[in-house]
């Protein structure tokens, strides 16, 4: 095993040989940072259209347009940095099971779980990470400078803010590569990409908006079970609503969501290393 | 519809020689014979799938749940004021309704399969065979659509029954004749457009560019994330003037009973409209198309 000081110069050198591909085509990589902006603004165009017609969503949850718009500039955040760091990898790992390509990493003298996790990076994604930064600005100084019930933004807020934008993103990495880890034993995954998505799509609202006969066991589930709910929610709660109008404060899901990060992070290494003792090299 | 690939294996062009071999007769029973073959092969070559089919169906009503959970959510907020006309119950069933309407109009594979064989040369294929490309590629995506239907209808007619109440009843008989109308020109609209963009390639090469920057556009400007109804004026204008509201809003929006009348039948001409526009398109691409194209491959 190395040591912690190599593992950073490992990803490093990864990070720096994705930027030199990812610049041999730099038009290509032009379009998509285009592309995945303008996919954004239509989805804010989308939104701006919904607060048309309503001033909050759903009955005094406390999601006006602002507070919902630093919750959607989270959930880019949050996506861009899955997208840029884990997405091309883990969308490889059911490739280098079948191929038996996972043996060379499995020589390497280094973890495989970070060796196969974090090899690509994809720079592209980054647009929109930036674009999530303008938009939470906007929002935040909408928030803090409106004239009732402004927010009172402290230092401790945004590092709490920080560090759960990183739990969220420990929360969607450890789903995605224990989704991906069991290709070893389904030979092939190839809906893996879609059931990700599916799943995803539920932590890009307001938990709030899950209500009702159906509404609360779903969120309970995609709190609970499956915590995908807490991975936008906690973030922007913090910085946007920190208190609901009913006088709840965020800190008990915030505990909690400590809990599912360290969780989900242990379950989804166990998976891994179950996964890999089942692995039988497939080619030559 | 993800994992979906133009059927074309060297099985079905061999097979389509001897079809058309059988000249003896009349031209025209002979092409009748050659078509029902592509039919034939293109059926059979997608029942292979029908697991696959099923299962994937039902996995996309689940994005629909989250939409239905957020418009819950603004009706609530709202009083269940009706918003551009439609009440919440309205809102459920635009949504099941779209998913008809994309199931016809959709071509997962379509543009990225043509410019494909262009690039790579296999569209020689049908240079030199008696068989028109694009009237290929329709009946094998008749074909496909059928299998699809017949396998799809189980999950969509689930679905449909547990959200009954949310539909405001039988539509009547002519508004049933023009949805069905609507859906079909919706699928051959979807079709010919989709196949202009592949034919694309024969000047392009690669064509996943424009086709991403065509799936942006039409999944919110086709009225699949919302009815266009609900658009304030400019952009309501607008988006009437581009052939993607028919992909999606136009057929749901029909089935649902909100356009009748003389609307319904401007409607239905404009799409027809559409529809001629882009065969005559293709046709003219595809001329134009072959005379630069320069065979690249084995």
């Amino acid at each position: 095993m190395l040591s912690r000081a190599s593992y950073l110069g490992v990803f490093l050198t990864f990070a720096r040989n994705s930027l030199v591909r990812n610049m041999m085509f730099r038009a290509n990589f032009l379009i998509e940072s285009v592309t995945s902006v303008t996919w954004m603004m239509m989805n804010l165009g989308f939104y701006l259209l919904i607060f048309q017609y309503t001033s909050s969503l759903g009955e005094n949850t406390g999601w006006h347009k602002w507070e919902f718009f630093a919750f959607l500039a989270t959930t880019l955040l949050v996506n861009s940095l899955v997208q840029t760091f884990f997405m091309p990898n883990c969308e490889d790992i059911s490739d280098l099971i079948r191929t038996g390509g996972l043996d060379f990493a499995l020589l390497k003298p280094i973890d495989t779980q970070f060796l196969i996790s974090l090899e690509k990076v994809d720079w592209s994604s980054l647009a929109n990470f930036a674009a999530g930064l303008v938009l939470l600005s906007v929002s935040v100084f909408h928030l803090t400078t409106r004239a009732e019930n402004p927010i009172h933004l402290s230092p401790l807020m945004v590092v709490l803010y920080a560090f759960y934008v990183l739990c969220g993103v420990a929360i969607l990495y450890s789903l995605m590569i224990g989704l991906s880890a069991t290709s070893i034993w389904l030979g092939q995954n190839s809906s893996l990409y879609d059931f990700w998505f599916y799943i995803t799509n539920f932590s890009r609202y307001p938990m709030e908006i899950y209500s009702g006969t159906y509404g609360t066991p779903l969120r309970m589930v995609c709190t609970f079970v499956v915590p995908v709910l807490i991975v936008v929610n906690v973030p922007a709660q913090i910085i946007a609503r920190p208190v609901d109008p009913q006088g709840h404060s965020v800190w008990p899901l915030a505990a909690f969501a400590l809990v599912a990060t360290a969780g989900s992070l242990a379950i989804s290494r166990w998976i891994f290393t179950a996964a890999l003792r089942s692995y039988r090299s497939a080619s030559s | 519809m993800i994992n979906d690939q133009i059927p074309m294996t060297n099985g079905s062009a061999v097979n389509l020689r001897h079809s058309s071999l059988g000249f003896g007769h009349s031209s025209l029973t002979a092409k009748a014979v050659t078509w029902w073959t592509i039919l034939r092969i293109a059926l059979a070559e997608r029942l292979v799938y029908r697991g696959d089919f099923a299962l994937g169906t039902l996995m996309r009503f689940l994005p629909i749940v989250t939409q239905i959970f957020l418009w819950f959510a603004v009706f609530q907020a709202r009083g269940q004021q009706p918003v551009g006309g439609y009440k919440y119950q309205d809102f459920v069933a635009y949504y099941l309704l779209t998913m008809v309407a994309r199931a016809f109009s959709s071509m997962p594979g379509l543009t990225g399969g043509i410019a494909k064989q262009i690039r790579s040369g296999e569209i020689k294929k049908f240079l030199i065979q008696p068989v028109d490309l694009i009237g290929f590629l329709l009946l094998s995506r008749v074909a496909h659509k059928l299998v699809y239907y017949v396998v799809a209808i189980v999950p969509f007619a689930l679905v449909f029954f547990l959200c009954r109440d949310y539909f405001p009843g039988w539509p009547s008989l002519s508004t049933l004749a023009a949805g069905c109308m609507a859906l079909v020109l919706a699928f051959l609209l979807g079709f010919f457009l989709e196949a202009c963009m592949g034919l694309v390639g024969f000047w392009w090469l690669e064509v996943s560019a424009l086709a991403f920057v065509y799936m942006l556009f039409s999944f919110f400007l086709s009225g699949h994330m919302f009815p266009l109804d609900m658009l304030p004026d400019p952009w309501h204008k607008l988006v009437q003037l581009t052939p993607l509201m028919y992909l999606a809003y136009f057929p749901a929006a029909v089935l649902l009973g909100k356009i009748q009348g003389a609307a319904l039948v401007y409607g239905l001409v404009i799409e027809a409209a559409w529809v001629i526009f882009f065969v005559l398109l293709s046709r003219v691409m595809f001329r134009y198309g072959t005379r630069r194209y320069s065979a690249f491959g084995g």
